[in-house]
């Protein structure tokens, strides 16, 4: 269980996150949706330890995470996949996938733990050797969300999964995320610009705006508000 | 002809040398994207050091393997101390600090150990090889130049390639916060980063005594040399230092030889200017889009 | 320019009030501080206000120092003309290298001025006959006029140059040609979509500090006496370094403290060593030692130098304007100080 509490970070004279409260839930999805500058991905570099807050804080199984450092946040489990994707372009994609076993997996797991993963994503295999810079945008994606879930996260922070994908992987990879979400008792949030997607596989919404917590409820409700859907969230 | 020979053997045994500090300095550059300009000075330290120990009667592999040792952790110390404060702040200062270092270790011994001249053994004959009736300008200790360095080369490459420490390490200079999100411990590894060229440059210091001047200053121009060499491989791959100090050492060699000794640093520079001019990222790196 | 002349003017008076009070041996003192401020002003103009790093400026000192002392040498020339040829000398090395120091960025830049500041040295010790071997050339002062002492005459001719220098500096960094420098230090694309032709402007800016370094080294020689290579060794340009960072990265005249330093230190250092009896050898060393640590520590502490933390004290003075002052020197986004005309 992810509980954010009363979250404020400025950076210098901009205020970008205001007292940001919520919850997300293990074995569910939970979207964090809003305009640009809303604040999401400040939040997710808040949570995985990027960015150190003015006041406020984040438990996660009854741990307080801000002010540890970013690798030992990761090691509680925490797996943050950031804006932009950060795949290592000058290692291959075996030894990007092979980088995020190194810490919680044993040497005789790895391999079996990248062939896994590697079943999951069968475009990847063809390159498996190949640097990840030769990877297209649905590919890289692929790879780094493979790369997320090798170590068996319990706490996954998705930015923007979706940025520059074509609509059908978008749904592809949507459709994944909720197969590996429920029914075990990882947390995911998820932040998207395209709030339509993203409230398809999530129960749980929250929407910012200018730093701050608009509304906080379920999916559902978050869906049918045609007010709020048209007021923060664009259609 | 056989001048010509002699030159360039000259410059390969040489070129080694530059190569072994250029490693280090591509180490460092990796890691912590900085120019360590006291490399250098810290290859001299410990090998004055390597000097005292020989003078103390200790044998001559056991300085050498001890100093190695001293120049790790040389090497790890500074980047804690010195370094890590600097971090994520103006990419200049750090440069500057490490020309303050520079000095400082210089001033330092030359204050302890003084101006008297003094020489320092090769592990082997500096005579030259014979082959058959004719001797060649490249002798035993040169032969050893080859060895201890394409080993030292070789060591590093397994490393990088073959090891999950070396995966760690490539992963923490290339993307240093992904890294650290997928649960690496970036800080530890960029002070061995350090540290591993801290060994480079000790072994450069200890090649180069036995044929130099031996003075607190005798590493300046290995220094700037090992930066050309690093410039024209790029920065960014040990191979590209190997191939960037060979060149270095073999242009200078032709340039002392035919030209005149003496002239030997402006012919680096021109080199220099040349390679940054030409190709300011160097002859192996990839070519980064400019953000504008 | 009016403004900086009237200080100027007020500072010579101040000076020969000085000059003519003191000891002879501190009149040579105080010439070679006004000798250091020169060589520091113009590093500090390419270093802080146009933000390429030198490491050779020993170099272009010394080939100011031996372009005077070979005319003093085999010609008969006017003495400010074989100043001026100091200068223009050193204008045409920081040419040479300021050319491809345009696409150099900083660690690069300082690798190259490294090579240069050691490949100038052994050209001159190739060619003993011309340049003099060891014993190097020798430099005289032309006659003090008048009943002035030869030693306050020396120490004013480099009191006058370094007062010109320091105006004319004054006013190329409040002229148009200064914010120029300071666009192209702060965001070379920015400037040149702005239509600055910043090759040119940073050439420019090498050019100039060479000249100061020339003119520098040539009195420096003057003050000695006597020009040979022991006197530019590496070390020369990395205190120019660290004593430019003391005295304030970026300001005219901060670069006095910068001088100062340089000029003492070794003084001092020697007394030091002396007191804690460690030595004649030592204390050579001390200095150098002295110099690097004041690199180190300001950087890491306080890069702004003696100048910045004296305009960070200013501005926490209550009623100085500003109010709130900015942050401290060396904090991240303290600006970094641009030249003033205090």
């Amino acid at each position: 269980m992810l509980e954010i509490l009363d979250l404020s970070v400025s950076y210098g004279a901009v205020r970008a996150l205001r007292s940001v409260s919520f919850e997300a839930r293990p074995g569910s999805i939970t979207a964090v949706l809003g305009a640009n500058g809303a604040g999401k991905t400040t939040l997710l570099r808040t949570i995985s330890g990027l960015v150190r807050p003015r006041t406020g804080s984040v438990h996660f199984k009854g741990e307080e995470l801000l002010g540890r450092k970013v690798e030992t946040i990761a090691r509680q489990g925490v797996a943050h996949v950031p804006e932009g994707r950060g795949i290592i372009e000058e290692l291959t994609v075996e030894e990007n996938l092979r980088l995020a076993t190194l810490w919680c997996l044993k040497r005789r797991e790895r391999q079996s733990a990248i062939e896994e993963i590697l079943e999951l994503f069968p475009r990847l295999k063809g390159f498996r050797h190949r640097h990840a810079s030769t990877l297209s945008g649905g590919e890289r994606q692929m790879l780094v969300l493979g790369r997320a879930l090798i170590s068996r996260p319990r706490l996954l922070l998705l930015d923007e999964p979706s940025l520059g994908l074509a609509p059908l992987v978008t749904a592809q990879l949507m459709g994944l995320l909720r197969a590996h979400a429920t029914g075990t008792d990882m947390t995911v949030v998820l932040v998207e610009q395209n709030a339509r997607s993203a409230l398809s596989v999530s129960q749980h919404a929250v929407v910012l705006n200018l730093g701050e917590v608009v509304v906080s409820s379920s999916a559902a409700e978050v869906a049918a508000d045609e007010d709020l859907r048209h007021h923060y969230l664009g259609f | 002809m056989s001048l010509f020979l002699n030159y360039t053997l000259n410059g390969i045994a040489n070129g080694m040398i530059y190569s072994a500090l250029a490693l280090a300095l591509v180490l460092i550059f990796r890691a912590t994207k900085i120019i360590n300009f006291a490399q250098g000075a810290a290859g001299m330290m410990t090998t004055f050091i390597a000097s005292s120990l020989l003078a103390h009667g200790v044998s001559y592999w056991w300085a050498f393997v001890l100093v190695l040792a001293i120049g790790f952790a040389f090497g790890a110390m500074t980047e804690r101390i010195f370094i890590r404060p600097l971090q994520g702040k103006s990419e200049l200062n750090p440069v500057i600090v490490t020309i303050g270092l520079l000095v400082v270790l210089e001033g330092v011994a030359g204050a302890i150990y003084g101006n008297a001249s003094r020489g320092f053994p090769a592990a082997y004959s500096q005579s030259g090889l014979t082959f058959g009736h004719s001797r060649i300008a490249f002798s035993h200790f040169d032969v050893f130049i080859l060895v201890a360095v394409l080993v030292l080369m070789i060591a590093i490459l397994i490393l990088f390639r073959a090891t999950t420490l070396g995966l760690r390490m490539r992963a923490s200079a290339f993307a240093g916060e992904i890294s650290r999100l997928l649960g690496v411990r970036v800080g530890i590894l960029l002070t061995l980063g350090w540290g591993l060229a801290g060994i480079a440059g000790s072994l450069a210091g200890l090649l180069v005594a036995p044929t130099s001047s031996f003075g607190p200053y005798y590493m300046d121009l290995v220094l700037v040399y090992a930066f050309t060499g690093a410039v024209i491989g790029g920065l960014e791959s040990p191979v590209g230092a190997l191939i960037g100090g060979l060149v270095t050492g073999l242009c200078i060699s032709y340039v002392g030889g035919y030209l005149g000794s003496g002239l030997e640093p402006l012919g680096a520079l021109v080199l220099l200017m040349v390679a940054l001019m030409a190709r300011p990222e160097g002859l192996f790196s990839r070519p980064a889009a400019r953000r504008v | 320019m009016l403004r900086h002349l009237l200080i100027a003017s007020f500072g010579a008076g101040i000076m020969y009030l000085v000059t003519s009070n003191i000891s002879l041996f501190d009149n040579y003192q105080v010439g070679q501080i006004a000798s250091f401020v020169v060589v520091l002003a113009g590093l500090s103009v390419l270093t802080g206000v146009n933000g390429q790093i030198s490491l050779g400026h020993g170099a272009f000192m010394a080939v100011g120092a031996y372009t005077t002392a070979l005319l003093m040498n085999h010609t008969q020339w006017n003495f400010v003309l074989e100043l001026a040829s100091a200068v223009g000398v050193a204008g045409v090395a920081g040419l040479l290298i300021g050319i491809p120091a345009t696409r150099l960025k900083g660690p690069y830049l300082a690798g190259m001025t490294l090579l240069f500041a050691l490949a100038l040295p052994p050209i001159a010790d190739k060619w003993p006959n011309t340049f003099g071997g060891d014993q190097g050339l020798t430099m005289t002062t032309p006659n003090a006029p008048g009943s002035l002492s030869p030693q306050e005459w020396l120490a004013w001719i480099q009191i006058g140059g370094a007062l010109i220098v320091l105006v004319l500096l004054a006013n190329l960094l409040r002229s148009r040609y200064g914010r120029t420098l300071r666009a192209v230090r702060d965001d070379e694309i920015a400037a040149s979509l702005a239509g600055i032709n910043v090759a040119r402007t940073k050439v420019l800016a090498f050019v100039i500090s060479a000249g100061c370094a020339g003119l520098a080294g040539a009195f420096l020689g003057l003050s000695t006496g006597v020009v040979n290579t022991g006197a530019f060794p590496l070390t020369l340009s990395i205190q120019l370094l660290a004593a430019m960072v003391l005295g304030g990265t970026g300001s005219l005249i901060g670069m006095v403290w910068g001088a100062i330093l340089l000029v003492y230190l070794p003084q001092w250092s020697t007394s030091l060593s002396g007191h804690f009896n460690l030595g004649s050898g030592v204390s050579a060393y001390l200095a150098t030692i002295i110099f690097g640590a004041v690199l180190i520590v300001a950087m890491i502490a306080a890069p702004h130098g003696v100048q910045g933390g004296l305009r960070w004290a200013w501005r926490r003075l209550p009623g100085s304007g500003s109010g709130v002052g900015g942050p401290a020197p060396g904090a991240p986004g303290a600006p970094i100080p641009v030249l003033t005309d205090e």
